[in-house]
């Protein structure tokens, strides 16, 4: 009844995908069918795979029946889950699609603040890796591409501001160290006055 | 304290969507109303609304139409992540909102549009809003859509089809040209995505299905994934058409082992470990792939790899033992889940003289493991156990210090079982496995694992040389413990004392202390058994408190209730009436795989009343409300028809005290035909008088029915065997195969069946004695018989034992079904209830000879002729 289970052909193959941050608290979490039925019982299933999974980062799980491949970066936690009869590799390959994409758009800056400040493309990335438990796409530069948002066209972003001010400090800066040499001579010589009025 | 307030301040300032509130979100979606609109602002909101969906904030169902409506006018704009973001709650909202159907036009619009970014998700937008009645309407785009040369659109319309076939499938099947041109298509995604909708289609259609398999096996699809959907139905298929490896289907399924992407292989690898007959040979292959993702740096691959030779070990554990080196290494794996699944495989598959150094490895980490692992390898150990029965002091040790660690009730229960059933096996083991297991209920929180230990101690404790040593454990319940585990306590320290006679008076001293206790249920118990040992009998001690009643818990209910319904109670209940309990024919042992654990219920209630529902069945038919009550059905039905002929019967036999229904299962396999007055006509040569025949009023094709036969039993009580020659009588009228309309007319047809056997074992309930030398005393040598016989056609003890036990449908008891390797004579005990509740007994002592295997049969029972019939059962 258990074992020799054959795997019904259907391109149902995710169960969710599951974006936690450091503390285990959800910020993207889609489920894709009726595995939990409650949200009480979805966040209880995120707060045991935080739990088993936040210290070792060994990528992959077996819980309360289902298969769950991770990846975590700085404070991100990413999950695929499906049934314990699916393919590993076939989750895996989703996981990498979300993880890659997401990296991609985020400009290889995957922490917690900046997902926060593109969760619109965060969500539409998602959208276009899995449809209702169906894989839509799995190459993550055809993903970032069907989401087509460019993170240059953002104006005046928190981050697009921070970044301008720390450029203009740091060159405020290589132009200050430029100059020393120059202070310092200037500096040196007002001393040797002021020694040599004493 | 202060760090705690500073990283809440931290969180707020970075996380912009923290503390949102669900009113504030909706008043400000108000803005979408607003021209011109700002669509930077707008795409901030309508993220906001996601986020809260996605937090799991429930929407009424007026806000979430508001905020429905007023995303509508969104349509405006033209921004492009303003419109994606509108989909996505389109999406979201169609559940919850009403009226969605009212943004019908503007996605056909986007469906159809030049802007191929918003086409694929303009799709699957609009078919989560559509119902089969408005499919109609875009039916022509979506065939459009399906075979469109953007790869996004393409795939956006066969997924969304494939959701759209749960509600209007008929609509869809007419999609499959469209689809069949997509599978051509050069795009991995489409290509899997159109191989999906295809076989969902025609999946009803072997022959289809089989063409679909046979094409693209050879026309070399791009997509890996499309090939993982083609290796599962390739493998389906083959289970169900029941081929063997030389078929096609297998052929590709073993060509895929060595393609280029690991996914396609382990797939392939997979498929062929589940298959349901594998020889080692075909194995073989698949192993050796395996064996190479052991060494795989990605810890998936090593994962799923580990977990695949696992289960192969359950089956084949030879194929196995070539990857012992790989596992090994993978021991140490820092993935626990690796290491330990990568153990329990080395447990299956490896040498007695590695079993000491695997359970050291195993300690080390097992408190660094989940509890659904933990449960794995004691699984593990259990089938290591009965592996190397010598082994079992390594094996009690370790898990006895499992048993004192921390862990979960299924944790515990899987192990008190494991030393349960190592007991059970292994005589040598049982002073040891009953000592851990008292050592165990000194300090156990489980109220349902304590119980089963006392009942356990109760049963095996009294046979032990020093019975004595666990009195003070099982004492120490009755001081110490809840109501429920205290009269457990009772019932094991009674019965000390019915089989020690030294502990007699000790045991007695201690019950009659328990009368005073504050429970009703413990003090009865207690009053009971006191009374009961007072009496100083055997007989009333085997009765009693030994072996107990054997009735099934449903029927005595049953059988009360109609007793008091009915007024006569003048007559004193009979116990005889009530239906046994019937015991099962061989216990489950259901091996469990890592991960699933909790998903399954218990099957075994089920089976335990099935006896029930046929005397509910039988019941309810008028001709047969007046026949008693049912002593027995038999278990397996008889197969009255070859397999695959054009009618398939099956035979049941329930036995009342003085008749016996036959009750049979007919199946119609021809899709032309529907058979009317369906009956089974029984001859026999045997002083059997055949009563009443129930017909089946109509048997259309492959949809089941049941006629019965009432037979009524001689008179003469020793004549209980006989022979029925039996055929199929029925009226047959011709139908279309497609409407299921028959012809007006019909003719009469007769089909011949094999013929039934009515033996003794049908008249004997399996009943099982916990303590058969006492009930041995209890019948005593009144009604004794003795005989011996000569098996001149068995040769080995084993065969003997198993017909005998067929033969005389009697339940082994002490487990002396099992026999011990390399001995030359045997005792077999077999306790059953015969017809009209008469207990009988057999003791049969078994040697081996050259001739074949002697027999000395002794039977008792409390009827002489009970006694009779079953020897010359025999003979």
């Amino acid at each position: 009844m258990v074992d020799s289970t054959i795997l019904e052909p259907t391109l149902h193959t995710i169960k969710a995908i599951v974006i936690l941050d450091n503390d285990g608290c959800r910020l993207v979490a889609k489920y894709y069918d009726k595995t939990f039925a409650t949200v009480k019982e979805q966040k209880d299933f995120e707060k045991n795979l935080f739990n088993k999974t936040y210290r070792a980062n060994a990528e992959i799980i077996m819980l309360e029946g289902l298969t769950c491949v991770y990846k975590s970066n700085v404070d991100l936690y990413f999950y695929v889950i499906g049934s314990s009869q699916e393919n590993e590799l076939i989750l895996a390959s989703v996981l990498n699609a979300l993880y890659d994409a997401v990296n991609q758009m985020l400009r290889k800056n995957v922490e917690r603040r900046a997902l926060l400040e593109n969760l619109d493309a965060v969500f539409l990335a998602v959208d276009e890796i899995c449809d209702e438990g169906i894989i839509l796409e799995a190459d993550p530069s055809a993903i970032v591409q069907r989401v087509a948002i460019k993170s240059d066209d953002i104006p005046l972003g928190e981050q697009t501001v921070a970044q301008h001010l720390s450029k203009k400090l740091e060159s405020l800066i290589s132009s200050f160290l430029g100059c020393l040499p120059l202070i310092l001579s200037l500096f040196l010589c007002k001393l040797h006055v002021l020694f040599t009025v004493s | 304290m202060l760090r705690r307030d500073k990283k809440d301040e931290e969180d707020g300032g970075s996380n912009p969507y923290n503390h949102l509130e669900k009113a504030t979100v909706l008043q400000e979606a108000r803005t979408f109303n607003e021209t011109p609109i700002n669509p930077r602002k707008c795409g901030q909101i309508l993220t906001k609304i996601l986020y809260l969906l996605n937090q799991g904030e429930s929407f009424g169902r007026t806000e979430a139409t508001e905020a429905f409506f007023a995303m509508t006018k969104l349509f405006q704009s033209k921004d492009v992540t303003v419109r994606r973001l509108v989909y996505l709650g389109i999406k979201e909202m169609s559940q919850i909102a009403d009226d969605v159907i009212i943004v019908t036009s503007s996605l056909m619009k986007d469906m159809t549009g030049r802007e191929d970014q918003f086409r694929g998700p303009a799709i699957r937008a609009l078919c989560s809003i559509t119902d089969s009645s408005m499919l109609q309407a875009i039916e022509r785009y979506m065939k459009q859509a399906i075979v469109d040369k953007v790869h996004s659109v393409s795939s956006a319309a066969l997924t969304s089809s494939l959701h759209l076939c749960k509600t209007s499938p008929d609509i869809v099947k007419r999609w499959v040209n469209e689809a069949q041109e997509a599978v051509n298509s050069d795009n991995v995604m489409v290509q899997y995505h159109a191989l999906g909708l295809l076989y969902h289609i025609r999946k009803n259609d072997k022959l289809a299905v089989n063409k679909l398999v046979s094409k693209f096996s050879k026309h070399s699809l791009r997509s890996p994934y499309a090939y993982c959907l083609l290796i599962r139905i390739a493998s389906k298929l083959i289970e169900e058409e029941d081929c063997g490896s030389d078929s096609q289907m297998f052929e590709f399924i073993d060509n895929c082992l060595r393609h280029k992407s690991e996914m396609v292989i382990y797939e392939a690898a997979h498929a062929i470990v589940n298959m349901k007959s594998t020889t080692p040979k075909e194995l073989a292959p698949a192993v050796s792939v395996l064996q190479l993702f052991c060494s795989s740096p990605k810890p998936t691959l090593r994962f799923a790899a580990v977990r695949t030779l696992n289960k192969v070990a359950m089956k084949h554990p030879a194929a196995v033992t070539a990857c012992n080196l790989d596992l090994e290494n993978l021991i140490t794996d820092l993935n626990r889940s690796i290491a330990t699944l990568a153990i329990t495989t080395l447990l299956k598959t490896g040498s007695e003289s590695s079993v000491d150094r695997l359970m050291k490895q195993i300690s080390n980490f097992m408190n660094e493991i989940s509890d659904e692992f933990k449960i794995v390898v004691v699984q593990a150990i259990r089938s290591l156990c009965l592996k190397f029965p010598r082994k079992h002091n390594v094996v009690m040790n370790f898990l006895s210090s499992m048993l004192r660690d921390e862990g979960g009730f299924e944790y515990k229960r899987a192990i008190v079982n494991n030393i349960i059933v190592i007991i059970d096996e292994n005589p040598e083991a049982k002073e040891a496995g009953l000592a851990h297991l008292c050592e165990f209920i000194e300090d156990c929180e489980h109220t349902v694992l304590a119980t089963r230990i006392l009942h356990l101690l109760g049963r095996e404790g009294p046979r032990t040389p020093t019975p004595s040593k666990y009195i003070r454990f099982i004492y120490n319940r009755v001081i110490l413990e809840n109501a429920a585990v205290r009269a457990a306590a009772v019932t094991a320290l009674a019965k000390f004392g019915a089989q020690c006679e030294d502990l007699l008076p000790s045991c007695v001293v201690l019950l009659e202390r328990c009368q005073l206790d504050t429970d009703d249920e413990v003090r009865d118990r207690a009053t009971f058994y006191v009374n009961v040992l007072k009496q100083y009998q055997k007989a009333l001690n085997s009765a009693y408190i030994l072996n107990g009643l054997q009735v099934s818990v449903v029927g005595l209910e049953r059988a009360l209730h109609q007793y008091i319904n009915n007024d006569s109670l003048e007559t004193a209940f009979d116990m005889k009436t009530v239906p046994l309990e019937t015991q099962p024919l061989v216990e489950q042992r259901t091996v469990m795989e890592p991960g699933e654990t909790i998903s399954q219920k218990p099957a075994d209630k089920v089976a335990s009343s099935r006896q029930d529902i046929f005397a509910e069945q039988l019941a309810a038919i008028p001709e047969f409300s007046n026949l008693g009550p049912l002593f027995k059905s038999s278990t397996t039905p008889v197969e009255l028809t070859e397999q695959e002929t054009e009618y398939v019967v099956r035979c049941i036999k329930h036995t009342f005290s003085h008749y016996i229904v036959f009750q049979f299962d007919c199946i119609n396999t021809l899709n032309d035909q529907i058979l009317e007055a369906v009956t089974v006509q029984m001859e026999s040569v045997d002083s059997f008088e055949i009563l009443k025949t129930i017909p089946c009023p109509s048997l259309p094709y492959n949809q089941p029915g049941t006629t019965y036969a009432l037979v009524r039993l001689p008179d003469d009580q020793t004549v209980v065997t006989g022979t029925f020659s039996c055929s199929l009588k029925f009226t047959v009228k011709d139908c279309d195969p497609n409407t299921g309309e028959p012809d007006d007319e019909g003719y009469p047809d007769e089909y011949v069946l094999e013929d039934i056997e009515v033996s003794v074992g049908d008249h004997v309930q399996r009943v099982m004695k916990p303590n058969f030398g006492a009930s041995w005393e209890e019948v005593g040598v009144t009604n004794e018989l003795e005989d011996t016989f000569v098996l001149s056609t068995v040769k080995t003890l084993e065969e003997a034992v198993k017909n005998i036990i067929q033969y005389l449908g009697m339940q082994p008891c002490e487990r002396s079904d099992k026999v011990p390797p390399n001995k030359n004579s045997h005792s077999l005990f077999l306790a059953g209830v015969f017809r009209g509740g008469h207990d009988a007994l057999v003791r049969a002592k078994l040697a081996l000879a050259d001739s074949g295997v002697t027999m000395q049969l002794t039977v008792r029972s409390s009827d002489p002729i009970v006694s009779e019939i079953l020897v010359s059962a025999v003979g």
